[in-house]
């Protein structure tokens, strides 16, 4: 019967261990904002956390610091996929350092910087992002007049598919992303059905299949954005962003009836970070580049199949002229 | 049988539900007078409720809105995650206890290094479950390590280690409550239910406003989610000791505690070692979507490269999970099958006892070292096969061909729009103009039907629960999604069934086939069903069938081959044909295998409702994606909530009673 009970007693090992982790820590208070990753740190103690959101703008710039972290300044980063609001929460709490691309998000700004104080502001990336609806470049070079919101409606028919019902569809992408589509559609009079595709894989693989089709669609889509490389798409005017209109949408989200503003992307780091974190925060405080810089990373991560960190090892080794400057002076 | 991955929400035993024929008639006339007691409830009740509340949707009226609270909790926690006594003193230490443990078992691994780790698992396959499933694990790390995956694999065995041993302490807590009180037992049932069936995407944000993002988070997810088969098999196999063997032993003066100890534990053990089987392939199952709140390893690396839409490089890191699977299950099933053999029996003496605990020990430390002499811990780098180009060019291939202008059948994307346009639009139109008390009145039927007032009284509440919290439309629409699916996944599933129970050649073809289907993660073949399907319902729809189709086919395999020989062997005397034996033997004998495969239709559809969610499924699944990506506890939790409440009714109205009660509660 010795197998029995060597199951036991390796059983029993195990869950000594965890009482013994158990223990180990259990002396006095807890610190939840001060625990790292059990994978992180392997190499050394010089450590940066990086939260990478999904879509691949933010792989770029995500790819392109953590490269010079490493092979300019000895640092060993880690990277953390998640989505934007809890990417936030997770900035306050310290278990990411820094955020290096946020689109704007003003509730948790006035949650974390403004009021609790735990997140510092830390200035734009230089890449200036801008949301609103395409339509393929195929498509409009032959129809001049679907690049206008007034003109939707004769194209409707046209954009039907079988989720839109007898509505043209306007297809939106993933649920974290920021949208009044919905709002837009209604207050336009828009004979549209919004159809969520509910995730930008599934929204790129979709408008791919369209592209590969010449078929037409209408889209919310974002620049900067690799795919526009591949699938070339040219913007829907909406009625034209002012301040009073998103006034009025701060109040009322159902009431928004005009564009979306063009948004300068920001970093933000977890404030103890900011202060402490030595020469990699100001790395990080300076890192600033540009939409083709950023869409020259991108492209080669999702067209042609680099890795994150090969892409950027191609970028930075094509132009030091950019990041020389982002390094601290000694 | 392997228990490869089935969610064992009702593992109850085959065999036990016969119901007598003759009976059946009998029963006819309570079924007319219960449809005759609902009509004239229904003739009084109908235009009152038409007169208060008009419409077909349910009436504001009854709603209860809970995000008021729920957003007041999450403010709270996130105010006070840096202060209160209950995050400072005892989540911080179980947050700090997960990481350390993890740590030290992932640095156990990276100094094994992969000579170290390969060998040491091949060797306790081999001493475990024999030669053939120590082949598997070996190729199974050679080829993780060939992928280019060798470290996030040691991330994830790391944390499945971890998670497992968490799982299994809980599990058998609660398991051993369930096994000796009555009244625990009772209490116990519906919790575990829920935490099986509720998505785990619902509780996710939960767990992060809690944890924060990270391992501990990722690891309490997993535990939630994995220890409920080690609890429901705990208790049954304490509950199903032999009285008799009790008797003696009480009789020889033993406590309760020595009885305990020498006699219903060690009777139980076959069911502990699958309770242990069932969590580590529920655990694994959730590797991907742990990777969602930041669990690191391979899951991270599907994650990631769904985010850049490739699905290569998904597939490279996915592979990798479904081998630990295999090989995780294979090992302990084999482990499991052999505890009553007699060990004796088993390989060449060396191979036996602590002699051979001693030699793997050797080896493995040998190996390690050699590894680490010659200066690859890792993974020698230039030893990598590149997956990811071959594939994306096949799915492009596939995608060219398949999509639309096929001759005759038509391309993938026209069926899509047929299944939506003919069966997904005016079910999902039929349900949502159908009145809710009309619908309340047909589950109630059903329930009542199948079962008894009870069945047809929890199948009500639990419609009742979703128009109540505010999700009626979108719950119609999931409603139904799961219904076309299950439907599909059905006609299919007992097709091949039958057809694979009909031959053993068939039978070994499918099974690697299955193995793989229950085992990729499910994001791996997100990206492919919209490159088919286009984006909509239809893909969710492939994808809960893809999902879900491996059990079904499985049970009803299983079901039609147990079916007694000899009746058979009479009705092919007498002169049937098969497909009479088929119709009128076999399939009505099996009737408790189908409905068993039913059932694990319905929890595995509704468990890619999410899924399909993230394809443009919309309705319930794309409400939790979006409470989890928006921070909105109340919006993800209520959604959540109501595809439990959709799975409640589901098997309450197509599992008769008897099975309910005569299993041994499972």
């Amino acid at each position: 019967m010795s197998r029995k009970r060597t199951t036991i007693i390796g059983t029993a090992a195990l869950a000594g261990t965890a009482v013994l982790a158990l223990s180990l820590s259990s002396c006095g208070k807890a610190d939840m904002t001060k625990q790292a990753s059990p994978f992180a740190a392997a190499k050394g103690s010089k450590s940066v956390t990086l939260s990478v959101q999904t879509w691949v703008g933010a792989q770029s710039n995500v790819g392109v610091a953590k490269y010079l972290l490493e092979h300019e300044m000895g640092y060993h980063v880690d990277t953390v996929q998640v989505d934007e609001i809890p990417a936030w929460d997770a900035l306050s709490q310290g278990r990411v350092d820094a955020i290096l691309e946020d689109w704007g998000h003003p509730e948790q700004e006035q949650r974390y910087v403004k009021d609790k104080k735990t997140i510092t502001a830390g200035g734009g990336n230089g890449v200036t992002g801008h949301i609103g609806w395409f339509v393929p470049k195929y498509w409009a070079d032959k129809h001049p007049e679907v690049k206008s919101w007034k003109n939707l409606n004769k194209f409707a028919k046209q954009l039907r598919t079988s989720e839109s019902g007898n509505k043209g569809q306007l297809m939106d992408g993933s649920p974290s992303y920021v949208t009044n589509d919905k709002a837009l559609v209604k207050n336009l009079g828009l004979d549209y059905e919004v159809v969520f595709a509910g995730s930008e894989a599934a929204q790129i693989t979709q408008i791919q299949q369209f592209a590969k089709q010449k078929k037409p669609f209408l889209t919310y889509w974002y620049e900067p954005q690799w795919l526009f490389n591949q699938v070339p798409m040219v913007e829907v005017k909406l009625p034209k962003y002012t301040d009073a209109c998103a006034e009025k949408g701060a109040k009322d989200p159902k009431s928004i009836d005009c564009a979306y503003p063009t948004t300068p992307l920001q970093k933000y780091f977890n404030t103890e970070f900011a202060k402490k974190g030595g020469s990699a925060a100001a790395f990080l405080k300076n890192f600033k580049w540009t939409k083709d810089d950023q869409n020259e990373v991108s492209e080669s991560i999702a067209s042609e199949g680099l890795s994150a960190d090969e892409a950027a090892k191609r970028w930075v080794e094509k132009h030091p002229e950019v990041w020389k400057k982002w390094l601290p002076k000694k | 049988m392997t228990f490869f991955s089935t969610p064992p929400i009702s593992t109850r035993p085959l065999s036990d539900a016969k119901r007598p024929g003759p009976l059946r008639a009998v029963r006819q006339f309570p079924a007319l007078s219960k449809l005759l007691l609902l009509v004239l409830a229904a003739a009084v009740l109908v235009p009152l409720i038409n007169a208060q509340w008009p419409g077909a949707l349910w009436p504001s009226a009854l709603t209860v809105d809970v995000s008021g609270p729920l957003g007041k909790t999450s403010d709270w926690i996130i105010d006070n995650r840096d202060s209160h006594w209950l995050f400072v003193y005892f989540l911080g230490h179980l947050s700090n206890a997960v990481v350390i443990s993890v740590r030290a078992v992932y640095m156990l691994l990276l100094a094994l290094g992969w000579t170290g780790v390969t060998a040491g698992i091949t060797l306790i396959a081999w001493r475990v479950a024999g030669v053939r499933i120590a082949a598997t694990a070996l190729i199974s790390f050679l080829v993780s390590g060939l992928l280019g995956m060798w470290v996030p694999t040691m991330q994830t065995l790391a944390l499945m280690v971890v998670a497992v041993v968490f799982s299994v302490l809980v599990g058998a807590v609660l398991g051993l409550a369930g096994g000796l009180s009555e009244r625990l037992f009772r209490i116990l049932r519906p919790v575990l239910d829920t935490m099986q069936v509720l998505p785990a995407f619902a509780y996710l944000l939960p767990v992060v406003l809690v944890f924060g993002i990270g391992v501990p988070a990722a690891l309490l997810a997993t535990v939630i989610y994995a220890a409920p088969p080690m609890a429901r098999l705990t208790a049954l196999g304490l509950r199903g000791a032999d009285p008799g063997v009790l008797e003696a032993v009480s009789s020889l003066g033993a406590t309760g505690r020595q009885r305990l100890l020498t006699a219903r534990l060690p009777l139980a053990r076959k069911e502990l070692l699958l309770g242990v089987n069932q969590s580590i392939m529920m655990a694994l199952g959730m590797v991907v979507i742990a990777s969602m709140i930041g669990a690191a390893g391979l899951g991270d690396r599907v994650y990631q490269a769904l985010a850049s839409v490739d699905v290569g490089a998904a597939l490279a890191a996915a592979i990798p999970i479904v081998l630990l699977a295999i090989v995780m299950d294979r090992t302990t099933a084999a482990a499991g099958a052999r505890l009553g053999a007699d060990t004796a029996a088993i390989g060449p003496k060396w191979l036996r006892g602590w002699l051979a605990w001693t030699g793997i020990a050797v080896v493995t430390a040998g190996l390690a070292l050699a590894g680490r002499l010659s200066g690859s811990l890792v993974w020698p780098g230039a030893w990598a096969v590149d997956l990811a180009r071959p594939v994306n060019d096949f799915k492009e291939w596939m995608v060219d061909h398949l999509y639309s202008g096929v001759p005759v059948i038509g391309g993938t994307a026209d069926w899509a729009e047929h299944f939506t346009n003919w069966v997904l639009n005016p079910l999902r139109d039929g349900l949502t103009a159908l009145p809710w008390y009309g619908m309340l009145l047909i589950v109630a039927a059903l329930a009542w039907l199948i079962g008894t007032w009870r069945t047809a009284l929890t199948a009500v509440l639990a419609m009742a629960a979703i128009g109540v919290l505010g999700v009626w439309k979108p719950s119609m629409n999931t409603l139904s999604q799961v219904i076309a699916a299950l439907v599909v996944t059905l006609v299919l599933g007992f097709g091949i069934g039958i057809l694979a129970a009909g031959s053993k050649r068939l039978e070994a073809i499918l099974r690697p086939v299955l193995d793989v289907m229950q085992t990729m993660p499910q994001f791996v073949y997100l990206i492919p069903v919209v490159a088919l399907f286009a984006v909509g319902r239809a893909p969710a729809a492939a994808a809960a069938v893809v999902y879900a189709l491996p059990a079904v086919i499985r049970i009803t395999t299983q079901g039609l081959r147990q079916v007694d020989s000899s009746a058979m062997e009479s009705a092919r005397s007498l002169g049937a044909t098969r497909w009479q034996i088929l119709r009128q033997v076999q399939l009505p004998l099996a009737r408790p295998a189908l409905l068993l495969a039913v059932n694990q239709g319905v929890v595995l559809v509704l468990a890619v409702v999410i899924i399909g969610g993230l394809v443009g499924g919309g309705a319930l699944g794309y409400d939790v994606v979006t409470g989890l990506a928006t921070g909105d506890l109340a919006l993800g939790l209520v959604a959540g909530v109501a595809i439990v409440c959709l799975g409640l009714m589901l098997d309450r109205v197509t599992q008769p009673t008897e099975r309910r009660t005569t299993g041994k509660g499972v």
